[in-house]
Protein backbone atom coordinates (compact mmCIF):
# COMPACT_ATOMS: atom_id res chain seq x y z
CA UNK A 1 0.00 0.00 0.00
CA UNK A 2 1.27 3.45 -0.80
CA UNK A 3 1.73 5.99 1.92
CA UNK A 4 -1.49 7.66 2.94
CA UNK A 5 -2.57 10.78 1.14
CA UNK A 6 -2.29 13.91 3.23
CA UNK A 7 -4.93 16.49 2.32
CA UNK A 8 -6.43 19.70 3.52
CA UNK A 9 -9.85 19.45 5.11
CA UNK A 10 -12.12 22.45 5.40
CA UNK A 11 -14.86 22.22 8.03
CA UNK A 12 -17.90 24.42 8.58
CA UNK A 13 -18.78 26.07 11.87
CA UNK A 14 -20.90 23.11 12.95
CA UNK A 15 -17.91 21.00 13.97
CA UNK A 16 -15.31 23.59 14.90
CA UNK A 17 -15.91 22.91 18.57
CA UNK A 18 -13.97 19.72 17.83
CA UNK A 19 -11.17 21.37 15.81
CA UNK A 20 -10.33 24.03 18.38
CA UNK A 21 -12.04 26.58 16.18
CA UNK A 22 -9.95 25.83 13.09
CA UNK A 23 -11.69 25.93 9.74
CA UNK A 24 -8.78 24.34 7.88
CA UNK A 25 -7.13 21.18 9.17
CA UNK A 26 -5.16 18.29 7.79
CA UNK A 27 -5.76 14.55 7.73
CA UNK A 28 -4.63 11.56 5.78
CA UNK A 29 -6.13 8.46 4.20
CA UNK A 30 -6.58 6.68 0.91
CA UNK A 31 -10.34 6.84 1.21
CA UNK A 32 -12.88 9.08 2.87
CA UNK A 33 -13.39 6.37 5.50
CA UNK A 34 -9.68 6.35 6.36
CA UNK A 35 -9.64 10.12 6.40
CA UNK A 36 -12.48 10.14 8.92
CA UNK A 37 -10.67 7.61 11.08
CA UNK A 38 -7.65 9.86 11.12
CA UNK A 39 -9.80 12.90 11.91
CA UNK A 40 -11.39 11.03 14.82
CA UNK A 41 -7.90 10.26 16.16
CA UNK A 42 -6.94 13.92 15.93
CA UNK A 43 -10.31 15.36 17.01
CA UNK A 44 -12.14 12.82 19.20
CA UNK A 45 -15.92 12.88 18.89
CA UNK A 46 -16.05 14.57 15.50
CA UNK A 47 -16.72 11.47 13.43
CA UNK A 48 -19.91 10.35 15.18
CA UNK A 49 -21.47 13.77 14.76
CA UNK A 50 -21.15 13.56 10.97
CA UNK A 51 -21.15 9.78 10.31
CA UNK A 52 -23.76 7.54 11.94
CA UNK A 53 -23.24 4.16 13.59
CA UNK A 54 -24.04 2.37 10.32
CA UNK A 55 -21.27 4.29 8.53
CA UNK A 56 -23.61 6.55 6.64
CA UNK A 57 -22.94 10.24 6.22
CA UNK A 58 -25.59 12.03 8.27
CA UNK A 59 -28.36 13.37 6.04
CA UNK A 60 -27.77 17.06 6.72
CA UNK A 61 -24.01 16.97 6.31
CA UNK A 62 -22.31 17.23 2.93
CA UNK A 63 -18.87 15.96 2.03
CA UNK A 64 -17.06 17.27 -1.05
CA UNK A 65 -13.87 15.61 -2.33
CA UNK A 66 -12.06 17.50 -5.04
CA UNK A 67 -15.17 19.61 -5.51
CA UNK A 68 -17.44 16.59 -5.96
CA UNK A 69 -20.34 15.84 -3.61
CA UNK A 70 -19.67 12.42 -2.12
CA UNK A 71 -21.87 10.21 0.08
CA UNK A 72 -19.83 7.02 -0.04
CA UNK A 73 -17.09 6.58 2.53
CA UNK A 74 -15.24 4.25 0.16
CA UNK A 75 -14.63 7.18 -2.16
CA UNK A 76 -10.87 7.45 -2.85
CA UNK A 77 -8.79 10.44 -1.86
CA UNK A 78 -6.25 11.54 -4.44
CA UNK A 79 -3.19 13.69 -3.83
CA UNK A 80 -4.17 17.31 -4.12
CA UNK A 81 -7.83 16.73 -3.31
CA UNK A 82 -9.40 19.23 -0.97
CA UNK A 83 -12.04 17.82 1.32
CA UNK A 84 -14.90 19.95 2.57
CA UNK A 85 -17.15 18.86 5.43
CA UNK A 86 -20.09 21.24 5.39
CA UNK A 87 -23.51 21.60 6.92
CA UNK A 88 -26.25 21.31 4.31
CA UNK A 89 -28.84 24.00 3.77
CA UNK A 90 -31.38 22.68 6.24
CA UNK A 91 -32.72 23.12 9.71
CA UNK A 92 -34.98 25.72 11.22
CA UNK B 1 -34.19 31.08 85.07
CA UNK B 2 -31.27 30.28 82.94
CA UNK B 3 -31.80 31.10 79.36
CA UNK B 4 -30.89 28.57 76.80
CA UNK B 5 -29.23 30.11 73.86
CA UNK B 6 -29.47 28.65 70.45
CA UNK B 7 -26.78 29.26 67.91
CA UNK B 8 -29.02 31.54 65.91
CA UNK B 9 -27.19 31.33 62.66
CA UNK B 10 -27.23 27.54 62.67
CA UNK B 11 -30.89 27.33 63.58
CA UNK B 12 -31.70 29.88 60.96
CA UNK B 13 -29.77 28.01 58.28
CA UNK B 14 -31.47 24.73 59.13
CA UNK B 15 -34.88 26.28 58.78
CA UNK B 16 -34.17 28.10 55.57
CA UNK B 17 -36.02 26.70 52.59
CA UNK B 18 -33.93 25.64 49.68
CA UNK B 19 -33.68 27.58 46.46
CA UNK B 20 -35.22 26.05 43.36
CA UNK B 21 -33.42 25.80 40.06
CA UNK B 22 -35.29 24.77 36.95
CA UNK B 23 -33.21 23.00 34.34
CA UNK B 24 -34.92 24.06 31.14
CA UNK B 25 -34.29 22.01 28.00
CA UNK B 26 -35.45 23.74 24.84
CA UNK B 27 -35.44 23.34 21.09
CA UNK B 28 -32.49 25.75 20.87
CA UNK B 29 -30.41 25.09 23.96
CA UNK B 30 -30.56 24.83 27.72
CA UNK B 31 -31.30 27.44 30.35
CA UNK B 32 -31.40 27.53 34.13
CA UNK B 33 -34.08 29.47 35.97
CA UNK B 34 -32.87 30.27 39.44
CA UNK B 35 -35.22 31.34 42.23
CA UNK B 36 -34.73 33.00 45.56
CA UNK B 37 -35.67 31.06 48.68
CA UNK B 38 -39.20 32.42 48.58
CA UNK B 39 -39.60 31.18 44.99
CA UNK B 40 -40.72 34.72 44.19
CA UNK B 41 -37.86 36.20 42.16
CA UNK B 42 -36.52 34.28 39.20
CA UNK B 43 -33.56 34.89 36.95
CA UNK B 44 -32.66 33.24 33.67
CA UNK B 45 -29.16 31.91 33.10
CA UNK B 46 -27.89 30.72 29.75
CA UNK B 47 -28.21 29.82 27.01
CA UNK B 48 -26.02 26.77 27.18
CA UNK B 49 -25.34 24.90 23.93
CA UNK B 50 -27.23 27.55 21.96
CA UNK B 51 -28.77 26.12 18.81
CA UNK B 52 -28.75 22.58 20.11
CA UNK B 53 -32.01 20.70 20.46
CA UNK B 54 -31.82 19.76 24.10
CA UNK B 55 -34.26 17.04 24.97
CA UNK B 56 -33.37 16.57 28.61
CA UNK B 57 -31.02 18.09 31.18
CA UNK B 58 -30.78 16.11 34.40
CA UNK B 59 -28.78 16.41 37.62
CA UNK B 60 -27.74 13.21 39.38
CA UNK B 61 -29.39 13.40 42.80
CA UNK B 62 -26.94 10.79 44.10
CA UNK B 63 -23.92 13.06 43.89
CA UNK B 64 -25.51 16.46 43.36
CA UNK B 65 -22.96 17.51 40.75
CA UNK B 66 -23.11 15.27 37.66
CA UNK B 67 -25.25 16.73 34.89
CA UNK B 68 -26.16 15.00 31.67
CA UNK B 69 -27.59 16.81 28.66
CA UNK B 70 -29.17 15.04 25.68
CA UNK B 71 -28.24 16.97 22.55
CA UNK B 72 -28.78 16.92 18.81
CA UNK B 73 -28.63 19.63 16.17
CA UNK B 74 -30.23 20.05 12.79
CA UNK B 75 -27.04 18.89 11.11
CA UNK B 76 -25.03 16.83 13.55
CA UNK B 77 -25.78 13.48 15.07
CA UNK B 78 -27.06 13.04 18.62
CA UNK B 79 -24.82 12.95 21.62
CA UNK B 80 -24.74 13.34 25.38
CA UNK B 81 -22.75 16.04 27.12
CA UNK B 82 -21.57 15.56 30.69
CA UNK B 83 -20.54 17.84 33.48
CA UNK B 84 -19.11 16.56 36.74
CA UNK B 85 -18.95 19.95 38.42
CA UNK B 86 -22.54 21.12 38.29
CA UNK B 87 -22.29 22.69 34.84
CA UNK B 88 -19.07 24.68 35.05
CA UNK B 89 -17.32 22.48 32.50
CA UNK B 90 -18.73 20.10 29.91
CA UNK B 91 -17.32 17.18 27.95
CA UNK B 92 -18.91 14.90 25.42
CA UNK B 93 -19.65 11.26 26.18
CA UNK B 94 -16.83 9.09 24.91
CA UNK B 95 -19.35 6.61 23.56
CA UNK B 96 -22.78 8.22 23.12
CA UNK B 97 -25.90 6.07 22.73
CA UNK B 98 -25.66 4.31 19.36
CA UNK B 99 -26.87 1.02 17.97
CA UNK B 100 -24.34 -1.70 17.24
CA UNK B 101 -23.17 -1.62 13.68
CA UNK B 102 -25.19 -3.97 11.51
CA UNK B 103 -22.92 -6.33 9.57
CA UNK B 104 -22.33 -4.55 6.30
CA UNK B 105 -23.86 -1.33 7.64
CA UNK B 106 -26.62 -0.35 5.27
CA UNK B 107 -30.09 -0.37 6.74
CA UNK B 108 -29.25 -0.79 10.41
CA UNK B 109 -30.96 1.46 12.96
CA UNK B 110 -29.54 4.86 13.86
CA UNK B 111 -30.17 6.82 17.05
CA UNK B 112 -31.82 10.09 16.03
CA UNK B 113 -32.00 11.63 19.46
CA UNK B 114 -31.59 10.72 23.08
CA UNK B 115 -34.92 11.72 24.55
CA UNK B 116 -34.99 10.70 28.21
CA UNK B 117 -32.23 10.49 30.82
CA UNK B 118 -32.67 8.75 34.16
CA UNK B 119 -30.14 8.43 36.97
CA UNK B 120 -30.04 4.83 38.18
CA UNK B 121 -30.90 3.31 41.51
CA UNK B 122 -29.28 4.80 44.60
CA UNK B 123 -27.44 1.51 45.17
CA UNK B 124 -25.81 1.80 41.72
CA UNK B 125 -23.85 5.04 41.69
CA UNK B 126 -22.78 6.05 38.21
CA UNK B 127 -25.46 4.01 36.47
CA UNK B 128 -27.71 5.98 34.11
CA UNK B 129 -30.44 4.92 31.70
CA UNK B 130 -31.45 6.60 28.45
CA UNK B 131 -34.46 6.23 26.17
CA UNK B 132 -33.99 7.19 22.55
CA UNK B 133 -35.67 7.81 19.22
CA UNK B 134 -36.14 5.33 17.60
CA UNK B 135 -37.13 2.94 20.36
CA UNK B 136 -34.21 1.70 22.40
CA UNK B 137 -32.96 1.69 25.94
CA UNK B 138 -29.31 2.36 26.77
CA UNK B 139 -27.40 1.93 30.00
CA UNK B 140 -24.28 3.70 31.17
CA UNK B 141 -22.22 2.24 34.02
CA UNK B 142 -19.94 5.24 34.40
CA UNK B 143 -21.87 8.46 34.79
CA UNK B 144 -22.81 8.79 31.15
CA UNK B 145 -19.36 8.49 29.58
CA UNK B 146 -20.06 5.18 27.83
CA UNK B 147 -23.46 3.83 26.76
CA UNK B 148 -24.45 0.30 25.81
CA UNK B 149 -27.65 -0.88 24.19
CA UNK B 150 -29.90 -2.87 26.53
CA UNK B 151 -30.22 -5.83 24.19
CA UNK B 152 -32.94 -7.60 26.16
CA UNK B 153 -35.23 -4.63 25.63
CA UNK B 154 -34.55 -4.50 21.88
CA UNK B 155 -35.01 -8.26 21.60
CA UNK B 156 -38.39 -8.00 23.32
CA UNK B 157 -39.51 -5.30 20.91
CA UNK B 158 -38.20 -7.25 17.92
CA UNK B 159 -40.21 -10.28 19.01
CA UNK B 160 -43.40 -8.32 19.55
CA UNK B 161 -42.93 -6.46 16.28
CA UNK B 162 -42.85 -9.78 14.47
CA UNK B 163 -46.19 -10.62 16.14
CA UNK B 164 -47.81 -7.27 15.37
CA UNK B 165 -45.72 -5.15 13.02
CA UNK B 166 -47.77 -1.97 13.45
CA UNK B 167 -47.62 -1.79 17.23
CA UNK B 168 -44.54 0.40 17.55
CA UNK B 169 -45.42 3.33 15.34
CA UNK B 170 -43.92 6.77 15.27
CA UNK B 171 -45.26 9.95 16.80
CA UNK B 172 -44.52 13.25 15.03
CA UNK B 173 -41.34 13.25 17.12
CA UNK B 174 -40.43 9.70 16.16
CA UNK B 175 -40.74 6.45 18.10
CA UNK B 176 -39.94 7.69 21.59
CA UNK B 177 -38.72 5.54 24.48
CA UNK B 178 -39.29 7.56 27.65
CA UNK B 179 -40.41 7.55 31.29
CA UNK B 180 -37.62 5.22 32.41
CA UNK B 181 -38.71 4.60 36.01
CA UNK B 182 -36.52 2.84 38.55
CA UNK B 183 -38.32 1.30 41.51
CA UNK B 184 -36.57 2.69 44.58
CA UNK B 185 -37.42 -0.58 46.37
CA UNK B 186 -35.57 -2.79 43.86
CA UNK B 187 -32.74 -1.79 41.53
CA UNK B 188 -33.66 -4.55 39.08
CA UNK B 189 -37.26 -3.44 38.77
CA UNK B 190 -37.78 -0.87 36.03
CA UNK B 191 -40.63 0.44 33.93
CA UNK B 192 -40.25 1.96 30.47
CA UNK B 193 -42.83 3.56 28.19
CA UNK B 194 -42.93 3.63 24.42
CA UNK B 195 -44.75 6.21 22.40
CA UNK B 196 -46.05 4.29 20.64
CA UNK B 197 -45.78 0.74 21.92
CA UNK B 198 -47.09 0.83 25.47
CA UNK B 199 -45.82 0.36 28.99
CA UNK B 200 -43.27 -2.34 29.87
CA UNK B 201 -41.75 -3.84 33.01
CA UNK B 202 -38.55 -5.70 33.81
CA UNK B 203 -37.73 -7.39 37.10
CA UNK B 204 -34.27 -8.62 36.18
CA UNK B 205 -32.46 -5.39 35.49
CA UNK B 206 -33.41 -5.22 31.83
CA UNK B 207 -32.78 -8.71 30.49
CA UNK B 208 -36.44 -9.58 29.99
CA UNK B 209 -39.47 -7.36 29.59
CA UNK B 210 -43.20 -7.74 29.39
CA UNK B 211 -45.97 -5.36 28.40
CA UNK B 212 -48.41 -4.19 31.06
CA UNK B 213 -51.23 -2.32 29.41
CA UNK B 214 -54.46 -3.90 30.64
CA UNK B 215 -57.27 -1.38 30.66
CA UNK B 216 -55.44 1.19 28.52
CA UNK B 217 -57.24 2.33 25.37
CA UNK B 218 -55.62 2.56 21.95
CA UNK B 219 -58.33 4.27 19.93
CA UNK B 220 -55.96 4.72 17.00
CA UNK B 221 -55.75 0.96 16.45
CA UNK B 222 -58.42 -1.43 15.20
CA UNK B 223 -58.06 -3.44 18.43
CA UNK B 224 -58.97 -0.98 21.15
CA UNK B 225 -57.43 -2.76 24.15
CA UNK B 226 -54.40 -4.62 22.81
CA UNK B 227 -51.72 -6.28 24.91
CA UNK B 228 -49.27 -3.62 23.67
CA UNK B 229 -49.18 -0.84 21.10
CA UNK B 230 -50.71 1.94 23.26
CA UNK B 231 -49.33 5.45 23.42
CA UNK B 232 -48.28 6.43 26.93
CA UNK B 233 -47.24 10.09 26.90
CA UNK B 234 -45.83 10.28 30.42
CA UNK B 235 -45.75 7.82 33.31
CA UNK B 236 -44.58 8.61 36.85
CA UNK B 237 -44.12 6.71 40.08
CA UNK B 238 -45.53 8.30 43.19
CA UNK B 239 -42.47 9.30 45.23
CA UNK B 240 -44.55 8.61 48.32
CA UNK B 241 -45.60 5.14 47.20
CA UNK B 242 -43.61 3.66 44.31
CA UNK B 243 -46.24 0.94 43.91
CA UNK B 244 -48.61 3.58 42.61
CA UNK B 245 -48.19 4.82 39.06
CA UNK B 246 -49.94 7.53 37.13
CA UNK B 247 -50.07 7.63 33.35
CA UNK B 248 -51.06 10.40 30.97
CA UNK B 249 -51.77 8.52 27.78
CA UNK B 250 -52.73 9.62 24.30
CA UNK B 251 -56.07 8.09 25.25
CA UNK B 252 -56.70 9.21 28.79
CA UNK B 253 -55.35 9.47 32.32
CA UNK B 254 -54.78 6.25 34.26
CA UNK B 255 -53.68 4.94 37.65
CA UNK B 256 -52.10 1.59 38.44
CA UNK B 257 -51.64 0.15 41.93
CA UNK B 258 -49.15 -2.67 42.03
CA UNK B 259 -49.09 -5.58 42.33
CA UNK B 260 -52.23 -5.07 40.27
CA UNK B 261 -51.81 -5.05 36.52
CA UNK B 262 -54.96 -3.33 35.31
CA UNK B 263 -54.88 0.41 34.76
CA UNK B 264 -57.89 2.39 35.95
CA UNK B 265 -58.95 5.27 33.70
CA UNK B 266 -59.22 8.03 36.31
CA UNK B 267 -59.37 10.64 33.56
CA UNK B 268 -63.01 9.76 32.97
CA UNK B 269 -63.69 11.72 36.15
CA UNK B 270 -62.42 14.92 34.57
CA UNK B 271 -65.08 17.28 33.15
CA UNK B 272 -66.32 16.01 29.79
CA UNK B 273 -65.85 19.42 28.17
CA UNK B 274 -62.17 19.31 29.17
CA UNK B 275 -61.41 15.67 28.49
CA UNK B 276 -58.40 13.73 29.67
CA UNK B 277 -55.97 14.16 26.80
CA UNK B 278 -52.58 15.72 27.44
CA UNK B 279 -48.89 15.09 27.75
CA UNK B 280 -47.54 15.49 31.32
CA UNK B 281 -48.60 14.12 34.68
CA UNK B 282 -47.08 15.03 38.05
CA UNK B 283 -47.32 13.10 41.32
CA UNK B 284 -47.14 14.81 44.70
CA UNK B 285 -43.83 14.17 46.47
CA UNK B 286 -45.44 13.14 49.78
CA UNK B 287 -49.08 12.29 49.12
CA UNK B 288 -49.67 9.33 46.80
CA UNK B 289 -53.29 10.38 46.29
CA UNK B 290 -52.45 13.81 44.89
CA UNK B 291 -51.75 14.15 41.19
CA UNK B 292 -51.84 16.92 38.59
CA UNK B 293 -52.50 16.86 34.86
CA UNK B 294 -52.61 19.59 32.23
CA UNK B 295 -55.41 18.69 29.84
CA UNK B 296 -55.19 19.63 26.18
CA UNK B 297 -57.74 19.52 23.41
CA UNK B 298 -57.96 16.03 21.91
CA UNK B 299 -61.13 16.58 19.92
CA UNK B 300 -61.65 16.63 16.14
CA UNK B 301 -58.18 17.15 14.63
CA UNK B 302 -56.40 17.12 17.99
CA UNK B 303 -55.21 20.72 18.44
CA UNK B 304 -53.45 19.74 21.67
CA UNK B 305 -53.85 23.20 23.11
CA UNK B 306 -55.65 24.24 26.27
CA UNK B 307 -59.35 23.39 25.82
CA UNK B 308 -61.26 26.51 24.80
CA UNK B 309 -58.11 28.62 25.05
CA UNK B 310 -58.39 28.51 28.85
CA UNK B 311 -55.27 26.96 30.35
CA UNK B 312 -55.81 25.05 33.56
CA UNK B 313 -54.19 22.42 35.68
CA UNK B 314 -56.45 19.79 37.19
CA UNK B 315 -55.59 18.34 40.58
CA UNK B 316 -56.92 15.28 42.32
CA UNK B 317 -56.39 14.64 46.02
CA UNK B 318 -58.00 11.19 46.01
CA UNK B 319 -56.13 9.24 43.41
CA UNK B 320 -58.22 10.50 40.53
CA UNK B 321 -61.78 9.98 41.81
CA UNK B 322 -62.48 13.72 41.70
CA UNK B 323 -60.61 16.64 40.18
CA UNK B 324 -60.34 20.35 40.92
CA UNK B 325 -59.65 22.97 38.26
CA UNK B 326 -56.68 25.25 39.07
CA UNK B 327 -56.44 28.20 36.72
CA UNK B 328 -55.83 31.30 38.85
CA UNK B 329 -53.17 33.40 37.17
CA UNK B 330 -53.39 31.76 33.78
CA UNK B 331 -54.95 33.74 30.92
CA UNK B 332 -58.75 33.53 31.35
CA UNK B 333 -59.15 33.33 27.58
CA UNK B 334 -57.11 33.17 24.37
CA UNK B 335 -54.43 31.12 26.09
CA UNK B 336 -53.51 28.34 23.71
CA UNK B 337 -50.89 26.51 25.72
CA UNK B 338 -49.19 23.32 24.67
CA UNK B 339 -47.08 21.63 27.35
CA UNK B 340 -44.96 18.68 26.31
CA UNK B 341 -44.64 15.43 28.24
CA UNK B 342 -41.44 16.30 30.08
CA UNK B 343 -42.26 19.96 30.65
CA UNK B 344 -44.24 19.85 33.90
CA UNK B 345 -42.61 19.01 37.23
CA UNK B 346 -42.84 19.67 40.96
CA UNK B 347 -40.44 20.50 43.72
CA UNK B 348 -40.52 18.91 47.18
CA UNK B 349 -41.13 22.05 49.22
CA UNK B 350 -44.12 22.50 51.50
CA UNK B 351 -46.35 23.69 49.96
CA UNK B 352 -45.25 21.98 46.80
CA UNK B 353 -44.14 24.12 43.88
CA UNK B 354 -45.29 23.24 40.37
CA UNK B 355 -43.70 24.32 37.13
CA UNK B 356 -44.64 24.03 33.50
CA UNK B 357 -43.02 25.15 30.27
CA UNK B 358 -44.89 25.84 27.06
CA UNK B 359 -44.05 25.43 23.42
CA UNK B 360 -44.25 29.24 23.21
CA UNK B 361 -41.22 29.52 25.48
CA UNK B 362 -42.94 30.51 28.70
CA UNK B 363 -42.33 29.08 32.15
CA UNK B 364 -45.17 29.20 34.65
CA UNK B 365 -44.78 28.52 38.36
CA UNK B 366 -47.03 27.86 41.31
CA UNK B 367 -45.74 27.88 44.86
CA UNK B 368 -49.03 26.82 46.41
CA UNK B 369 -49.63 23.39 44.92
CA UNK B 370 -51.32 24.74 41.82
CA UNK B 371 -53.78 27.11 43.51
CA UNK B 372 -52.27 30.10 41.69
CA UNK B 373 -49.85 30.52 38.83
CA UNK B 374 -47.43 33.16 37.64
CA UNK B 375 -45.35 33.44 34.51
CA UNK B 376 -41.70 33.53 35.57
CA UNK B 377 -40.02 33.49 32.16
CA UNK B 378 -40.98 34.22 28.59
CA UNK B 379 -39.39 34.50 25.15
CA UNK B 380 -37.45 31.30 25.53
CA UNK B 381 -37.35 28.75 22.72
CA UNK B 382 -39.88 25.93 22.66
CA UNK B 383 -39.65 24.16 26.01
CA UNK B 384 -39.05 20.43 25.70
CA UNK B 385 -38.34 19.43 29.30
CA UNK B 386 -38.00 20.74 32.84
CA UNK B 387 -36.23 19.29 35.82
CA UNK B 388 -36.25 20.70 39.33
CA UNK B 389 -33.16 21.02 41.51
CA UNK B 390 -33.31 22.24 45.08
CA UNK B 391 -30.21 23.78 46.61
Amino acid sequence: MTSATNVKVYVSTHVRSYTQGQSEIEAEGHTLAELMTDLERRYPGLRFRVIDEQDRIRPHMNFFVGGELVRDLAHPIAPGDDVHILGALSGG
Amino acid sequence: MARTTKPRATASRAARPRRVDLLVATQKGAFVLRSDRARRAWSVQGPHFLGTETNHLVLDPRDGKTLLLAAVTGHLGPTVFRSTDGGKHWAEATQPPAFPKTPGGGDGPVVKRTFFLAPGHVSQPGVWWAGTVPHALFRSPDGGAHWELVRGFSQTLDGLTRQKPDSFGETPGGAITHSVLIDPQDAKHLYVSLSTGGFFETRDGGRSWRPMNQGVLADFLPEKYPEFGQDPHCVVLSPANPDRLYQQNHCGVYRLDRPGERWDRIGENLPTRVGDIGFPVVAHPRDPDTVWVFPMDGTAVWPRTSPGGKPAVFRSRNGGRTWTRQAKGFPPSQGWFTVFRQAMKSDTRDPVGLYLGTTAGEIWASKDEGASWRRVAEHLPRVLALEVVER
